[in-house]
């Protein structure tokens, strides 16, 4: 008997061995020490100095709950100061801010007088009116509504160092010979930046330019001019700001995480417009809540239906004999499957997750109606009934009966929630950003169950999650490589910087190879980290790193004295660890016996390795 | 064969600034002479957004083409400045693409015309990844048909395959080195101090992931760097328009002249989405036209700068899918199927157009509504690869499509 066991154990083992990836290195725990830095890598974006020591004065298992309850942890009065004016600008009437003549020229003026008022209002008026009046946006075209939308902040600071107030005022309000005798006074270099930062001045007189100075003045309107206001950029600084000084950072986390899994380009068209209000409204509150509220409500956005061409699909109809109604009726195509594709493949069930063709077709004609109020000026999301698809459909072996309305639609999202497979790309995705790119199965089972028992609450598997044995193992210990955006910003976390103008990091971000809320594909940005490591993006962590140790990266500040000039106490500093000995061995061959440079050095410690993971 | 006198009739010849054309191009540039011993580059540029093919090249010979867009369509060749510039009777040039009329009239320009994927997708995300992945209809491959080309090679270049831009494009993801350079000035660590230590510490480091990252990217920085210091001068009276897309072909040029050992290049230039406003007042202002203007430019400048060595480098340019045959409402076209491919170079026989034209009457469009698909995309790609590159392994550049119907831009 027991000759023969150990051959049969033997037998069982080689037969499991070959075909079975490895996961034996999440069954090592790790130190104490080891956990608290872990948590903070991994459910914030990176822990600043003094982080650790708050952690372990509350407690971890205290720290984690905390961070997954996000309702009891005070907002941050300096972040909200920050953040606010960008993302949620106070709406004043527009009957306060314009007299009745006014608001009836631009309405039913031509373009021109349209434009030639908006160019004598101050920005900040300017902009509350274009923001307030989609007719008005779309009159003026969208050069002026971007300038005008450049011309808040940033540019209105540059243009304070060119010209002095009145000069400012004079070209905005004066008549356009005043405007061009001023301007002749100036270099003809500084006509070209002034004009650059006032586009509506420049729309009205650039047509009066001589040939070679309006050149002059389009190249360098076109040129990377300074506050140039790409789709998104103001929410992409908010994020910035929030991820770096929020201390509601788990929530943060999982903001970044369910905008990408639920990605909407800012680039396309109208999206430009919805995006702040989709992060607001359909992402943000939903974040650690049931992942049905989070799906209904980003399938309820005017953003996602415009995004992937819902807004567009309607049930095919003979196409109208008469003229006006056919162009009413223009933005009825047909059938569009885009959504109901993407619903599957990437919201819900997975690329594997058993579904087929003439289910992708079933499902886009019960979200037929899903659609835009006028669209092209932003309107919100509505249901018309006129343009659903109110045949019977079969959706995944379900029977949804003919005559139905918007609930057709609600019934799909109901049935895709609850779908065993759902719990299991939803578990996996959260694993592979919480835990590893190659997460252990059996973990991901666990929190599939755990979706399934509470019936998709978030917070229940997060709660699996942080509680498994593979969450502080040696296995997830340090095994993530950093997003860009997770790079940068916890380089200013770590390095205690201080950001009064996002602006740069946002640039920075594009270099780095993650152009914030323009992921163009809806997959969003990939959540495994070795998608990022490519020479040009490494070699831009590089050079991000030398500039933002040395106090050169513009719109943040930080005194490189304070780190230290021994570089493992530096490297203690930055990584709240022990670097690598071939990190600490490259930076003194390169310091010899120099007096020390602590900027140098400490961009050395954020270029190495041993920064780039998590 | 091409005649001199050709050249200097024309008067749009800004680049020429001398009223003799440059001794080069007098000289027949194909596979008669001995074989050039050095490497064959292809380069791929990628317009994305799906150009509308039908007004680029444009079937001014089809009387439908000219019923289904009463607005847009562009004005039958007359000699005047925004009318079609004919180039064999039936098809013609956007005049917006003068620049390109001289390389076509030279032999060296080819056109493929109603060519493109034949999977029904019309989502750009979709179809640009089915494009760059050379595999139509299938999501699960993992990597691009420019990464699939590369053979294995004794000594291998660190910057053998290169894109011009921030992010590597799906078209070259794989297992091979690829690198994505945004401006080659900037490839490098800035500070010389910071350089060396980095290149120590991830030679040394044992996070496999991070030290084979690292190691390629200092080897192509190396490379790069090695290239004159001083800012690139193009071929005399050659200017490379100011868009990003003449800087990444400029960019591209330097690679090849440096001698760096590139063998395929990518690049790709956006905007061509015209669903509103394709075309302004007339056929050479608005959207469409400053977008030609900027291509047509580059792509000129290109081949006019490499000279000579144009016997050796390919240029073929694509797009997701072409767009509907007739206007929509808003002065625009949607989303179509078959389009227009350019190639250039390398042997390419042009002053012709490629391809089977379906016809553009209601039953001869795709889905009564675009234009046609006869001739694969993977037939022009796969005959620059077999016979430009010389890669014979077809089926594994464009796995499930061993059996391609080569056009003969490269011989018979």
């Amino acid at each position: 008997m027991k000759k023969t066991l150990p051959l049969l154990t033997a037998l069982c083992c080689a037969a499991m061995l070959p075909a079975e990836r490895d996961y034996a290195e999440f069954d090592k725990k790790i130190s104490i020490d080891q956990q608290i830095l872990h948590a903070l890598d991994r459910l914030t974006f990176g822990p600043r100095p003094g982080d650790i020591e708050a952690v372990k004065a509350m407690g971890l298992n205290q720290w984690i709950d905390l961070q997954l309850h996000p309702e009891r942890i005070a907002e941050n009065e300096a972040l909200a100061r920050q953040v606010g004016p960008l993302v949620e600008p106070k709406l004043i009437p527009i009957e306060q801010l314009l007299t009745p003549q006014q608001i009836r020229l631009l309405r039913t003026g031509t373009v021109k007088e349209a434009r030639d008022l908006l160019a004598t209002l101050p920005p900040e008026k300017a902009e509350q009116v274009l923001t307030q009046m989609p007719v008005v946006r779309q009159k003026v075209g969208a050069a002026v509504a971007k300038g005008v939308a450049n011309q808040t902040g940033q540019a209105q600071a540059q243009l304070r160092q060119l010209l002095t107030p009145q000069q400012i005022q004079l070209l905005r309000t004066g008549s356009d010979k005043e405007g061009l005798d001023f301007l002749a006074t100036l270099p003809q270099d500084k006509v070209a930046q002034v004009l650059a930062l006032m586009p509506a001045v420049r729309q009205r007189l650039a047509s009066q330019l001589d040939g070679d100075m309006r050149m002059m003045v389009e190249s360098a309107a076109k040129d990377k001019q300074p506050g140039r206001a790409q789709p998104g950029q103001v929410l992409a600084q908010a994020k910035i700001y929030r991820a770096i000084e929020s201390d509601r950072q788990l929530q943060e986390v999982l903001v970044d995480f369910w905008y990408n899994h639920f990605n909407v380009d800012a680039g396309k068209g109208a999206d430009r417009y919805l995006v702040t209000d989709y992060e607001r409204n359909a992402i943000r509150p939903h974040v650690l809540g049931k992942f049905r509220d989070l799906l209904e409500a980003t399938a309820n956005s005017a953003a996602m239906m415009f995004y992937l061409d819902n807004w567009q699909s309607s049930v095919e109809r003979p196409a109208p004999r008469i003229a006006a109604v056919k162009n009413a009726k223009q933005a009825e195509h047909g059938l569009n499957e885009n959504y109901a594709r993407e619903l599957m493949e990437l919201h819900t069930l997975g690329v594997d997750g058993g579904y087929t063709q003439k289910d992708i077709v079933e499902i886009a004609r019960c979200f037929t109606g899903w659609t835009i109020d006028k669209p092209r000026l932003g309107g919100p999301f509505t249901y018309n009934d006129r343009m659903h698809d109110k045949g019977s459909k079969t959706v995944l072996g379900a029977v949804i009966p003919a005559g139905g309305g918007k609930a057709d639609g609600e019934k799909v999202l109901d049935i895709l929630a609850r779908h065993p497979s759902t719990a299991r790309f939803i578990s996996r995705e959260l694993a592979q950003r919480f835990v590893s790119d190659d997460p252990p199965p059996a973990l991901v089972d666990r929190m599939a169950k755990t979706f399934r028992d509470s019936d998709g609450d978030i917070r229940a598997v997060l709660n699996t999650l942080f509680t498994s044995p593979e969450f502080f193992s040696q296995g997830a210990y340090r095994a993530k490589v950093k997003t860009p955006f997770e790079m940068i910003v916890s380089a200013v976390r770590a390095t205690g910087a201080q950001v009064d103008n996002a602006g740069p990091l946002v640039k920075q971000l594009t270099t780095l190879g993650e152009p914030l809320y323009r992921k163009l594909e809806p997959t969003g940005y990939s959540n495994v980290g070795e998608d990022w490591m490519n020479s040009a993006a490494l070699l831009a962590r590089m050079n991000f790193s030398l500039k933002l140790a040395q106090n050169q990266m513009q719109g943040v500040r930080l005194d490189p004295g304070k780190f230290s000039a021994v570089p493992a106490d530096a490297a203690r500093q930055l990584l709240f660890a022990d670097a690598a000995g071939q990190t600490l061995a490259a930076i003194d061959k390169e310091i010899g016996d120099q007096q020390s440079d602590p900027g140098l050095v400490a961009g050395m410690l954020l270029g190495s390795p041993d920064f780039q993971r998590r | 064969m091409f005649s001199r006198r050709l050249f200097l009739k024309s008067s749009a010849v800004a680049m020429f600034g001398t009223s003799t054309a440059p001794a080069w191009l007098s000289r027949a540039l194909y596979a008669t002479d001995a074989p050039s011993p050095r490497k064959k580059i292809l380069v791929a540029i990628f317009q994305r957004g799906a150009m509308d093919g039908l007004n680029v090249v444009v079937p001014h010979g089809e009387k439908s083409y000219y019923d289904l867009r009463p607005n847009l369509a562009i004005p039958r060749p007359d000699g005047t400045q925004d009318s079609v510039i004919d180039l064999d009777g039936f098809f013609g040039l956007h005049p917006s693409l003068r620049p390109l009329k001289q390389v076509y009239d030279a032999g060296h320009l080819a056109i493929v015309h109603a060519v493109g994927s034949p999977d029904p997708t019309r989502s750009h995300f979709d179809a640009q990844d089915f494009m760059e992945s050379g595999t139509p209809g299938q999501k699960t491959t993992a990597d691009g048909w420019l990464n699939r080309v590369l053979q294995p090679e004794k000594t291998i270049s660190p910057v053998r395959a290169v894109s011009l831009g921030p992010e590597l494009p799906r078209a070259l993801r794989g297992h091979n080195e690829a690198v994505a350079i945004d401006n080659l000035n900037d490839f490098k660590v800035r500070d010389t101090r910071g350089a060396s230590a980095f290149e120590n510490m991830y030679a040394g480091t044992h996070d496999q992931v991070l030290n084979g990252t690292g190691r390629e990217a200092f080897d192509a920085v190396k490379r790069v760097q090695a290239i004159d210091k001083q800012p690139y001068t193009p071929a005399p009276n050659v200017h490379y328009p100011p868009g990003k897309l003449g800087q990444n072909l400029m960019q591209i040029a330097r690679l090849i002249k440096a001698n760096v050992g590139l063998e395929v290049a990518f690049t790709d230039v956006g905007g061509w989405d015209h669903h509103v406003n394709e075309v302004g007042g007339k056929s050479t202002v608005g959207q469409l036209a400053n977008l030609l203007n900027d291509f047509g430019q580059a792509l000129s400048a290109f081949y006019l700068d490499l000279g000579d060595r144009m016997a050796d480098v390919s240029v073929v340019s694509m797009s997701e899918f072409g767009r509907t045959a007739k206007e929509n409402g808003t002065r625009g076209t949607d989303h179509g199927h078959a389009n227009v491919m350019f190639a250039f170079g390398g042997g390419i026989k042009g002053g012709k157009i490629y391809g089977d034209w379906p016809g553009m009457e209601r039953e001869q469009l795709y889905e009564q509504r675009d234009l046609n698909l006869t001739t694969d995309f993977r037939d022009v790609l796969g005959e620059l690869v077999t016979r430009h590159l010389g890669n014979q392994h077809i089926g594994s550049v464009f796995p499930g499509y061993d059996q391609p119907k080569f056009r003969g831009l490269l011989g018979a």
